[in-house]
C-alpha cells in the first residue's frame, strides 16, 4: 500500500522523464506563415469582403465590355431590380445562420401582399392597418416555422418545405386566384404603392425601397454583430449543443429568429407592392431560390454560425449585375441562369476551404 | 467535522426505467481542494456530476451548498450560485472569437442608453476582462483576444474553458474529462492551469480515466463503484494499481464492506 509501489514508480519515472521535455506547450503561435495562411485568416475574419471584391470587378469587367454599365443610371437599376430579393436574403441569412433554411419565404411575401391589398382595396380597412396586418402575418406565419423547428425537432428543410406548400395554398384559396390590379390599388390605396416612388440624382434613380434595403440591413448588421441576441444567433447555428450548455435558451431564440424573418417578408411585401405596382398571387415563385443564392454568394455558410448581412446584399447585387451585364453584352437569359449557378458553386467551395482551414 | 463542505450530497438516488444510475450516493468537496472522482464505465459517476452541476435532477437526496440545501432545476440554476461547470466537449462555439466565448450567455451590455435601449454589447470591457483572465492562468500566449476559437489548439480551448470556469465561477469548478482530447503535452499544460486555479482558492472536482493525472494532481480521490461512493482515499497512502482495483471490485479498502 506504499506509495513507492513498482507500477507508480514506473508511472512517476515516466513523468519525470516528461517534465524534461518541452514546458511550453500551450503557446498560441500565429499560423499566418505564408501569404496564403495570411489571405484565408483575413477574408475568414472579413466575410464581406469577397462579395464587396466580387461585386466591384464585375462592374468594372461588365464596364469594360460595354461603358454603359459604369454609369450610375445601370447601377441604380440593378438596386432597383435586387430590391425584394434583396429584402428576403436578409430574412434567409437570418435563418441560414442558425444552420437553418427557409423555404417558404416567397409564399410568405405573397401572402402577406395578397392580404394588404386585398384589406385596403377591396375591404375599405385604411391602408395603415392593412399594412400593419399584413407584416404581423408575416410573422406568425415565421412563427408557425419557428415553432414546428424547435418544438417538434423537424429539419427547417422539411418544415418549410411543407409550410410553401400550405401558404401557398392558402394564398390560392384567399384571393381566389385573381391578381389585385394596378388600377384598383392607385385608386383606393395609393400607400401601398410608396416604396416604388423614389428620386433621381445625377442620373441615378433610386427607390425608397432600395433605401429601405440598405437601412435594414445596417440595422440587423448592428442587432447581429453588437447585441447578444446576434452572438446568441452565430452560437447557435455554429453549435447547438455547445449553445445550450452555455446557457443561451436555444428554443426561444429559433424561434424569435424564425418570427423576426417572417416580419421582414410581411414588410417586404410593402416593398413589392410598390416595385411591381400590382399584386398577383404567382408572382416572386423564384425569390426562395434567388434570396438563398445571394445569401451564399454574399458568403455566408449554409452550415451556419458565420456570415455577413451586409455580404448577402452584396450577393443579391452580384447576381443583378450579372444578369444586367449579360443582358447589356446581349447574351442570351439561359447563360446568365448558367452565370448564377456558376457563382453559387464558387462561393460555396471557397466557404469549404475556409472551413477547412480552422481545422 | 469541524469545516463545512463547499459542496456535499448526501443519499442521492436516479433511476433510469430500471437502471439505478445512483444508489444512495454521497459525496463531499472541502475548500479549496481538488478532488478527483474516478469509477468504471457505469459506475454512475457522470449521474453524480451531472446532479451537482444541475444537469440532472435526483430522484432522492439533498445536495448543500455551504452547508445550506440547494435544488438544481438546470445548469443554469447552478452557474447561479458559482457552479461552473468545463464539459468534455468543452461548449465552445468554433466560430465566436475568445472573448464573446468566454462571455457566451452572460454577456455584459454597454453602460447608459446604448445598453438598455439599443442592447449594445461592451466588447471592449468583455475583451479587456477576457484578456486579464487569461493572463491571470498564464495564457496570454495568446496574442489576439478576438481570434475565433476554432484557430486554437485542442490544449488551447481546453485553457479558454477552464480559465471561464475560473473567471465565473466563484464556488466550484468542475473539470469534466479535461485531459481526455489532449496529447501528452498539452494535457502537462491543463494540469498546472488546474492548480493555477486551486491555487487562487477555488476548489475542484476533476472528473478523469488518466491515473496518472489523477494521482498527480488530486488531494482526495473519491472512487465510485456501482452507484455510490465506495470510499475516499489520499494519492499518499494508495497506488494507482490500488485505486484501480478498489475501483473495478478487485480488492476493498480496509474498513469498507461491498454493497450487496
Amino acid at each position: 500500500m506504499a506509495s513507492e509501489d513498482a507500477p507508480t514508480k514506473t508511472i512517476s519515472d515516466y513523468e519525470a522523464a516528461l517534465n524534461k521535455a518541452d514546458s511550453a506547450v500551450a503557446t498560441f503561435e500565429k499560423d499566418d506563415k505564408t501569404l496564403v495562411h495570411k489571405l484565408r485568416n483575413f477574408l475568414r475574419r472579413n466575410p464581406t469582403m469577397i462579395p464587396a471584391l466580387v461585386l466591384i470587378l464585375s462592374i468594372l469587367i461588365f464596364g469594360l465590355i460595354q461603358p454603359r454599365f459604369l454609369g450610375m443610371g445601370a447601377l441604380s437599376t440593378v438596386l432597383k431590380q435586387v430590391t425584394v430579393t434583396g429584402f428576403i436574403a436578409l430574412a434567409q441569412t437570418l435563418i441560414i445562420l442558425t444552420a437553418g433554411i427557409d423555404l417558404s419565404v416567397g409564399a410568405i411575401l405573397v401572402v402577406s401582399s395578397l392580404v394588404m391589398a386585398n384589406l385596403a382595396v377591396f375591404s375599405g380597412v385604411p391602408v395603415v392597418v392593412a399594412i400593419a396586418i399584413g407584416i404581423a402575418l408575416g410573422g406568425v406565419m415565421g412563427a408557425v416555422n419557428g415553432l414546428l423547428v424547435t418544438l417538434m425537432r423537424l429539419p427547417p428543410f422539411i418544415v418549410t418545405l411543407g409550410t410553401l406548400s400550405i401558404f401557398e395554398a392558402l394564398k390560392l384559396w384567399y384571393s381566389r386566384s385573381e391578381s389585385v390590379r394596378n388600377v384598383d390599388i392607385e385608386a383606393n390605396a395609393p400607400g401601398l404603392l410608396i416604396f416604388g416612388q423614389g428620386f433621381n440624382i445625377s442620373g441615378a434613380s433610386i427607390s425608397y425601397g432600395g433605401i429601405t434595403l440598405i437601412l435594414l440591413a445596417a440595422l440587423l448588421w448592428y442587432v447581429l454583430n453588437h447585441t447578444a441576441w446576434g452572438r446568441h444567433v452565430h452560437a447557435i447555428g455554429d453549435d447547438p449543443d455547445a449553445a445550450l450548455l452555455s446557457g443561451i435558451n436555444v428554443n426561444r431564440t429559433l424561434v424569435s429568429v424564425y418570427t423576426v424573418a417572417g416580419l421582414i417578408c410581411g414588410f417586404a411585401a410593402w416593398i413589392a407592392i410598390g416595385r411591381v405596382g400590382s399584386v398577383s398571387p404567382i408572382a416572386f415563385s423564384d425569390v426562395n431560390l434567388a434570396s438563398i443564392t445571394a445569401v451564399v454568394i454574399g458568403g455566408t455558410s449554409l452550415f451556419g454560425g458565420r456570415g455577413s448581412i451586409i455580404g448577402s446584399v452584396l450577393g443579391a447585387m452580384i447576381v443583378g449585375v450579372f444578369i444586367t451585364g449579360l443582358s447589356l453584352a446581349g447574351v442570351d437569359d439561359y447563360w446568365q441562369k448558367f452565370a448564377a449557378g456558376c457563382l453559387v458553386i464558387i462561393a460555396v467551395s471557397l466557404d469549404q476551404w475556409l472551413r477547412r482551414a480552422s481545422q | 467535522m469541524t469545516v463545512t463542505p463547499i459542496l456535499q450530497a448526501k443519499g442521492l438516488m436516479k433511476r433510469y426505467g430500471t437502471v439505478v444510475a445512483m444508489n444512495g450516493c454521497d459525496f463531499e468537496l472541502m475548500p479549496g481542494e481538488i478532488i478527483a472522482v474516478i469509477g468504471d464505465n457505469g459506475a454512475g459517476k457522470s449521474t453524480l456530476i451531472k446532479a451537482l452541476s444541475g444537469a440532472v435532477i435526483p430522484d432522492h437526496g439533498e445536495i448543500l451548498l455551504d452547508g445550506k440545501p440547494v435544488h438544481f432545476r438546470s445548469p443554469d440554476d447552478a452557474r447561479a450560485l458559482g457552479i461552473e461547470t468545463v464539459y468534455q466537449n468543452l461548449a465552445m462555439s468554433p466560430a465566436l472569437s475568445i472573448a464573446d466565448n468566454m462571455f457566451l450567455g452572460r454577456e455584459w451590455r454597454a453602460p447608459g442608453i446604448m445598453g438598455s435601449v439599443l442592447r449594445k454589447l461592451d466588447h471592449a470591457r468583455m475583451q479587456k476582462f477576457a484578456r486579464e483572465k487569461l493572463n491571470e492562468l498564464g495564457l496570454m500566449t495568446i496574442q489576439d483576444i478576438t481570434q475565433p476559437v476554432e484557430t486554437l489548439s485542442g490544449g488551447q480551448r481546453q485553457g479558454v474553458a477552464v480559465a471561464r470556469a475560473a473567471a465565473f465561477g466563484s464556488k466550484v469548478v468542475i473539470l469534466d474529462e479535461p485531459t481526455a482530447a489532449l496529447g501528452v503535452k498539452e494535457s502537462r499544460r491543463v494540469l498546472e492551469l488546474i492548480r493555477d486555479v486551486r491555487a487562487r482558492g477555488i476548489p475542484i472536482i476533476l472528473i478523469s480515466h488518466n491515473m496518472p493525472h489523477v494521482f498527480e494532481v488530486a488531494d482526495r480521490i473519491h472512487i465510485h463503484r456501482l452507484g455510490r461512493r465506495l470510499c475516499v482515499i489520499r494519492p499518499q497512502d494508495y497506488s494507482m494499481s490500488d485505486a484501480v482495483a478498489f475501483m473495478t471490485g478487485a480488492k476493498l479498502p480496509e474498513g469498507v464492506t461491498e454493497p450487496a
